[in-house]
């Protein structure tokens, strides 16, 4: 099985991605680096949602790379009406935007509060926590690259096993990020048993624009978690951002799914498996793991949180049956 | 007061759109749309743009794709029926499910286009005129392409119908008379003036008149054995088998019921399944080399074999006798094509035994023509422009040096074609640009789904009737959107949707263009890109 290519003249099914007339919610200029799966991510998120609600979308965002790339005073990268406070508030903002255009009648608005991982998993959870417990009417998506890259790659909870960032370090022993430490925000989220929760990435983007488009109209909180590789923090050559993309879907490290009121509701079957190793191979901050030092039971360890996700999230391409 | 006291404390810029901020400054590699030759279209003997119109058969848009094709080749029935189909040999999609099945889509085509009597365009009048010696398919092609540039065009054909080889080479199971008289017919239908049963005895005698000549009256005369016949042996050789088969089948003599078809090569194999047809209960096909070296189509020597014809290899027949043939067994050596004969010999019983060893040129005609040299290969001799040493007169088809099949011959035809017109208006013919050929491994796999190659077996009852095997409509747009399009665009937009800096622009057209003021040149695009149609090249 193969990948659907982003758009196609033989397809009636086209992604707005595809469409000359997107919107480009983030338009051209903003700073991000070369091959930055955040800026891409985002684009795509909130151009679907943009195409979804007739351009009826209000943005509030933390603070990160995506905030400090896109609004370098006095320029401003953003084409819909977007709003900045602090690192960790952004999910209640929103729920006070939320609430102020229900005041005034115009719930046709939907509201989107986004940042990276570190602003919600991190600084803002408990401003997110409140924001599900509450269901209020919210869709905060996290652009997932794994670590605080705006300030230089340091560890966030969302940092995944053995990989080396400016505070996990490798040395002697120490093999980068402890494993068993950091948290799966989608099953937090889950646990809150909003009415969506789901999981996408930019290697997919019809996947991607199907979720956003559903939970775009949900009422209540919605929680979509995108994963976008980041070249400078992971260590790879700009131009491979959308193949690792891929293959962390492929390997299994990252799983495709769509929860609903706390239950898993579907997942997207693997198509063409990679080894996890070849994976990590990839990325130069899992270099330690191999080569002369390497660790074959950290790799293990990590073919096992793979494994895990393949049974539980029913991964293998015939499991949906 | 000075204006900026109207903003709040300490903002001294109004707002503004980062689309002031120039991001392709930051760039050191741009990534570049190209257009590569497909592998098909490079090997393509008549030149035939195969993608593109594969690209029109995947719309379902068959006229179009039908135009395509006779751009470069006005026999796409025939064509799809006895072309050798070198583009699925190197097709891309080899190294992934199988080839695209080309030739069977290009007939499936054809005949839409005969079914729907569709005609090519009229052709403005000049004043030049052309003759064409040999109405096969090189001669045709010529006239085709000559009538299309305005030229008036005759052809003098010996025989009594036109068509060369594809009527007197290739029997009717793989061609049926109908299909190729209607493509012919076409061209006639431009305005060419045909005159049929006219022999050219001397080019010399024949040119007066006419402002250039093309010489393609193939290679008819079939090569001598040194084989010793017996008087009284029933032998006949492959030229004169078919044309009698063609023109008058009862001066065919009876053949028996053992023949045995001498020869590796097409004709040989064209042969012995026709002779089969007409009644022989064995056929056996006696080859110098090992069955490995059979100059013959591979599908061709399958059908043989799966018919039941038996090729016996490392045999030579040295005598003919009434009812047998003296065979000498060969000793080959592969590695240096060294054919000896060893001291083995065998009787064969055979009733008849038809010579397939090859045919070459009836230098005859060129006679009085010294300017006009022969080499040794029996071939004439002609320099780059297709012309020989007779200002005005060109050759081509099997006359000259080269492969010896209707493909080539009609793209001999073309070149030749542009070639005259170029001599006429007095300038050189212009080069055809071509750009490299587009591998593999410039393809991303990760964008295409293994999808099997819709295969039909051509192999029916054994008759002069052809299998009706073209697809279906719908099976022509499954088979032909299973090309990849090596090394050219398909509007697939996945450059457009993965540049996290929106630095292409998308044309009403849907046509592509790289915005250099925002590409920072991350190469998604070039990684991402399925067809290999795009590259990254230093900024200068």
């Amino acid at each position: 099985m193969s990948h659907p290519t982003i758009g196609n003249r033989l397809v009636k099914n086209v992604t707005v991605q595809s469409m000359r007339d997107r919107p480009n919610c983030l338009t051209s200029g903003h700073r991000a680096c070369q091959g930055c799966g955040e800026a891409l991510g985002a684009r795509c998120v909130l151009d679907a949602a943009y195409a979804a609600t007739g351009g009826k979308i209000a943005v509030v965002n933390a603070t990160g790379c995506l905030e400090v790339f896109s609004c370098v005073y006095p320029e401003n990268s953003w084409q819909v009406p977007w709003l900045h406070s602090l690192f960790g508030n952004a999910p209640a903002v929103a729920t006070g935007v939320a609430a102020a255009f229900k005041q005034q009648g115009k719930s046709d608005v939907r509201i989107i509060a986004q940042g990276g991982d570190g602003a919600l998993s991190d600084i803002g959870m408990g401003c997110l926590s409140g924001m599900f417990e509450r269901n209020d009417d919210v869709l905060c998506v996290c652009y997932d690259n794994q670590a605080y890259m705006n300030t230089g790659v340091q560890r966030s909870g969302a940092t995944p096993a053995f990989a080396r960032t400016a505070t996990t370090l490798p040395t002697g022993n120490y093999l980068g990020n402890d494993a068993q430490t950091g948290k799966n925000l989608p099953k937090i989220a889950m646990a809150h048993e909003i009415p969506y929760v789901a999981t996408a990435s930019i290697g997919n983007i019809h996947d991607l624009e199907e979720k956003v488009t559903k939970a775009i109209h949900i009422r209540g909180a919605k929680y979509l978690h995108v994963h976008v590789p980041c070249p400078l923090g992971w260590g790879y050559s700009p131009s491979d951002t959308i193949k690792i993309a891929r293959a962390a879907v492929q390997c299994g490290l990252f799983p495709l799914f769509e929860m609903e009121r706390g239950k898993i509701m579907k997942s997207t079957p693997i198509k063409d498996p990679v080894k996890v190793d070849d994976y990590l191979k990839s990325q130069r901050r899992f270099a330690h793991l191999f080569g002369k030092s390497a660790s074959p039971e950290a790799l293990a360890a990590l073919q096992d949180i793979a494994d895990n996700n393949i049974r539980d999230y029913a991964l293998a391409e015939n499991a949906n049956g | 007061m000075d204006k900026s006291m109207d903003k709040p404390f300490a903002t001294v810029l109004g707002p503004a759109t980062s689309l002031s901020n120039k991001t392709g400054s930051w760039r050191t590699m741009r990534p570049e749309y190209i257009n590569m030759l497909p592998p098909c279209n490079a090997t393509c003997p008549a030149g035939e743009n195969i993608q593109q119109w594969l690209s029109f058969a995947q719309e379902g848009k068959f006229r179009e794709a039908w135009d395509v094709m006779v751009k470069d080749n006005p026999f796409p029935a025939i064509m799809g029926r006895i072309c050798y189909h070198t583009c699925e040999k190197v097709c891309n999609r080899n190294q992934f499910d199988g080839a695209v099945n080309i030739n069977l889509l290009e007939r499936s085509i054809g005949d839409i286009a005969i079914a729907n009597g569709w005609q090519f365009k009229p052709v403005l009048e000049t004043k030049k005129k052309i003759l064409i010696i040999g109405g096969g398919p090189s001669g045709l092609s010529a006239a085709y392409f000559l009538r299309k540039l305005g030229y008036g065009v005759t052809i003098y054909e010996s025989n009594i119908k036109l068509g060369g080889m594809m009527r007197y080479g290739v029997p009717r199971y793989r061609l049926p008379g109908n299909i190729m008289d209607t493509e012919i017919r076409r061209i006639i239908d431009l305005g060419v003036n045909v005159v049929c049963d006219r022999r050219v005895r001397s080019v010399r005698d024949e040119i007066r008149g006419f402002d250039a000549t093309y010489i393609a009256v193939g290679a008819y005369r079939a090569a001598k054995t040194s084989a010793e016949i017996a008087d009284g042996a029933n032998v006949i050789d492959a030229v004169d088998f078919f044309r009698k088969l063609e023109d008058a089948p009862l001066g065919l003599p009876n053949f028996g019921k053992k023949v045995v078809v001498y020869g590796g090569g097409n004709t040989a194999v064209d042969a012995a399944r026709t002779v089969l047809r007409l009644g022989a209960e064995s056929v056996k096909i006696v080859y110098r080399r090992t069955i490995n070296n059979l100059s013959a189509h591979d599908t061709e020597i399958h059908d043989a074999l799966s018919e039941g014809i038996e090729v016996m290899c490392l045999r030579t027949i040295s005598a003919v006798n009434n009812g047998k043939v003296l065979l000498n067994v060969m000793n080959y050596d592969e590695e240096n094509d060294v054919l000896s004969k060893t001291d083995k010999t065998d009787w064969l019983p055979a009733d008849s035994v038809i010579f397939a060893i090859g045919q070459s040129l009836d230098e005859g005609i060129l006679k009085e023509m010294p300017e006009i040299s022969v080499s040794e290969q029996g071939v004439i001799e002609i320099d780059k422009n297709m012309m020989t040493g007779a200002k005005g007169i060109f050759a081509g088809g099997d006359v000259i040096m080269g492969k010896r099949t209707v493909t080539h011959a009609i793209g001999g035809g073309k070149k030749a074609a542009k070639c005259i017109d170029a001599y006429l208006r007095g300038q050189e013919p212009v080069a055809n640009v071509k750009n490299q050929t587009a591998a593999f491994k410039r393809l991303n796999m990760t964008y295409f789904s293994h999808n099997p190659r819709i295969d039909v077996s051509r192999l029916g009852d054994i008759s002069f009737e052809e299998k009706d095997i073209s697809y279906s409509d719908l099976k022509i747009v499954a088979e032909a959107s299973r090309c990849f399009s090596c090394g050219n665009c398909f509007h697939c937009d996945n450059c457009y949707g993965y540049c996290p800096d929106n630095a292409i622009k998308k044309h009403q057209d849907g046509s592509l263009e790289i915005n250099l003021d925002y590409c920072k040149g991350c190469g998604i695009c070039v990684a991402e890109c399925p067809c290999g149609a795009m590259k990254m090249t230093l900024d200068e």
